[in-house]
């Protein structure tokens, strides 16, 4: 095949716009790909936030507020539980664990999370991954607290430091529990999950540190110090949300709709999949956009490819009657633009492919680290392998335009141009 | 008939259908193993004539037959195939693709026709082989050449691997187009002897177009285009 060897040698003479239009491709169909590993993995991770629990109670308001405030430690409960409803509840015989949540205090703009120590038995992540802990173990005393990788990472806090715990939400400083601080018990693994951004101490020391305020400040003249504190008694009067686990899923429909009818209590139970599933798609959009401005992208790696074929047609004119001038026939010269074209863009969507494997290489440990977001380096999936093909089959497509401007033109000049 | 290798009969041609004729050629014929010497000055239909011997333009009336084949009334791939088996060309200047190294220049028209392959292959072992040997007959230093660009090369040069290609694989037809124009007087006379010489060891038919009257002596026979064209073109 005379043809392929020709345009190999006739790019390689080219090398240099060659190189820059297959760098071109490569870093759009680098920009495609990466953009939907990315997509696909934040997918991923964002439904692998929670697992394992089959119901999430809370006052009733709406269920994406309630997976935000109870999961994602975003935004604030309208209304809490009584830990009467809470007791009530958990006690059904379905039910076989549960994890009281109170949120409402900070530390140094980390969300804290008041809850009990069977948070760290039953909490599940990811596909039912477990918590675990890196350094110490649950919280013992009442003023232990046990944080999240990133607080412990970003925070500089080692085991057995004091920490001191923000009153609500605000930033550090004005308001605190500094009369009562804690000291760090333990430390857990990294997750990629909100709890990574969680201060966690006991039901009981949300009541310990609150035993002096009354409608969110303190009460003027009344202290209490933490010694007395721990004398007192620190059940809690609400919390502000639990999560359950129940013995058969099967129970998971039943058990939500005699939550959502409870009597005693205005509650809300929600599926956390489903509510999941309904929260991503609110972000539908930005997805989709982000998938169509990287499609344009290749498409305009692939104009760039069409316009260097174009640009040469003309100075090639007497390279292409030489050899017409040897036999070939003006189809040779429509195959020789096409299978540059071709050679173009495989070579520009394998050079992305190796950028793209590059990057995952390089930004993997950045992307883990700062965002929480696992990207995951495993071979090509069916459809990145669909984008390939479909990419080269563009570049193919857009070759036919060149090739049959310089059919044309070969089929007019003949042999000798006229000029 | 055998004896006519070229044979053209009433044969008129133009660019468009709303253009005027540029060739109006009622009779015009070469002979197996003929040197000829068509002289035509610029415009006188010579590259149209050219064209139309190579296949690659139609005429709109009369018969264009080469080796008894009458090739305008081929398709257009049949006609593309006989070029590459049985004519070699030489221009008057730019003949080598600059990215093809000296012998892939040479070796062009083996990849389009088989039966000059098979040709070339009865002569040597390959290819590539036989385009050093023609190389060499062509008295290129190829030591010296071979791996350089064939743009570094001088424009005598140049025509002499540009014979080496017309010749290779031994094309009955030669048709040669202002070959010389573009050398020296003396490169000239030296790349006429040479080009003769191979035309004969190949036993093939030597069609030479020129403007240049002084070359005429050395063919067996001149004609004047003008004369076989009564398209008159001015200028």
């Amino acid at each position: 095949m005379p043809i392929v060897s020709l345009s190999l040698k006739s790019l390689r003479n080219r090398r240099i716009t060659a190189a820059l239009t297959v760098f071109a491709i490569a870093i759009s169909v680098t920009l495609l790909l990466g953009v939907e590993k990315v997509r696909t993995e934040a997918k991923a991770s964002f439904a692998n936030t929670i697992s394992g629990t089959d119901l999430i109670i809370g006052a009733r308001s709406g269920a994406i507020q309630l997976l935000l405030y109870s999961v994602f430690r975003i935004g604030n409960a309208t209304n809490n539980i009584s830990w009467e409803s809470y007791r009530d509840i958990a006690a059904r015989p379905e039910i076989e664990w549960t994890i009281p949540l109170s949120l409402g205090d900070s530390h140094r703009g980390f969300r804290v999370l008041g809850t009990h120590r069977d948070y760290f038995e039953h909490y599940r992540f990811g596909r039912k991954k477990p918590l675990n802990f890196t350094n110490g173990g649950p919280f013992e005393d009442l003023f232990d607290t046990v944080l999240g990788a990133d607080v412990a990472r970003s925070l500089g806090y080692e085991l057995g430091d004091p920490i001191v715990v923000d009153h609500g939400l605000g930033r550090a400083g004005f308001t605190n529990h500094k009369d009562k601080p804690f000291r760090v018990a333990g430390i857990l693994a990294k997750t990629g999950t909100p709890v990574d951004r969680t201060v966690h101490v006991s039901l009981e020391a949300i009541e310990a540190i609150h035993v002096d305020w009354r409608s969110g400040t303190r009460v003027p003249g009344m202290t209490v110090s933490a010694e007395d504190a721990r004398k007192m008694d620190l059940r809690p009067k609400t919390i502000t949300a639990f999560l359950i686990g129940l013995k058969s899923r099967l129970a998971a429909f039943k058990v939500q709709r005699q939550v959502n009818e409870y009597r005693q209590e205005p509650l809300l139970a929600i599926l956390p999949g489903v509510a999941l599933q309904e929260l991503w798609s609110l972000m539908g959009t930005a997805e989709t956009a982000l998938t169509a401005i990287s499609s344009f992208v290749v498409v305009a790696g692939l104009l760039g490819m069409l316009t260097m074929l174009l640009a040469s047609l003309n100075e090639r004119r007497r390279e292409m009657a030489i050899l017409r001038s040897v036999g070939a026939r003006p189809l040779h010269v429509f195959g020789l633009f096409i299978v540059e074209a071709t050679v173009l863009t495989v070579l520009g969507t394998l050079l992305g492919l190796a950028l793209l494997y590059f990057a995952l290489i390089v930004a993997q440990p950045i992307v883990d680290t700062r965002f929480g977001l696992y990207l995951s380096i495993g071979l090509p999936t069916a459809r990145d392998l669909a984008v390939v093909v479909l990419v080269v089959f563009a570049g193919f497509v857009a070759g036919a335009f060149p090739a049959y401007r310089a059919y044309r033109q070969s089929l007019a000049d003949g042999m000798i141009m006229r000029t | 008939m055998a004896g006519a290798i070229i044979r053209i009969s009433n044969v008129r041609y133009r660019w468009r259908p709303q253009d005027p004729l540029v060739l109006d050629i009622p009779s015009f014929e070469v002979k197996a193993g003929e040197r000829l010497f068509l002289k035509g000055p610029s415009g006188s239909g010579k590259t149209t004539l050219l064209n139309l011997l190579g296949g690659v333009a139609v005429p709109e009336a009369g018969t264009v037959s080469i080796m008894n084949t009458d090739i305008s009334a081929l398709g257009g791939a049949r006609r593309d195939s006989f070029r590459a088996d049985h004519i070699g060309f030489i221009f008057q200047m730019f003949n080598l693709l600059p990215y093809l190294s000296l012998i892939d220049n040479v070796i062009l028209p083996c990849q389009f026709s088989s039966s000059r392959l098979q040709r070339a292959l009865a002569r040597a072992k390959t290819v590539e082989e036989e385009a050093e040997r023609m190389l060499a007959y062509m008295e290129l230093d190829l030591d010296a050449l071979a791996s350089r660009p064939v743009s570094r090369l001088s424009m005598g040069q140049q025509q002499r691997v540009a014979a080496a290609r017309s010749l290779i694989g031994a094309p009955e037809l030669v048709i040669a187009d202002e070959p010389t124009s573009s050398l020296d007087a003396d490169v000239r006379k030296s790349f006429l002897d040479l080009l003769f010489h191979e035309v004969d060891k190949a036993g093939s038919t030597l069609l030479f177009v020129s403007h240049d009257a002084s070359l005429e002596g050395a063919f067996d026979r001149a004609v004047p285009l003008p004369e076989i064209n009564r398209v008159r073109v001015n200028g």
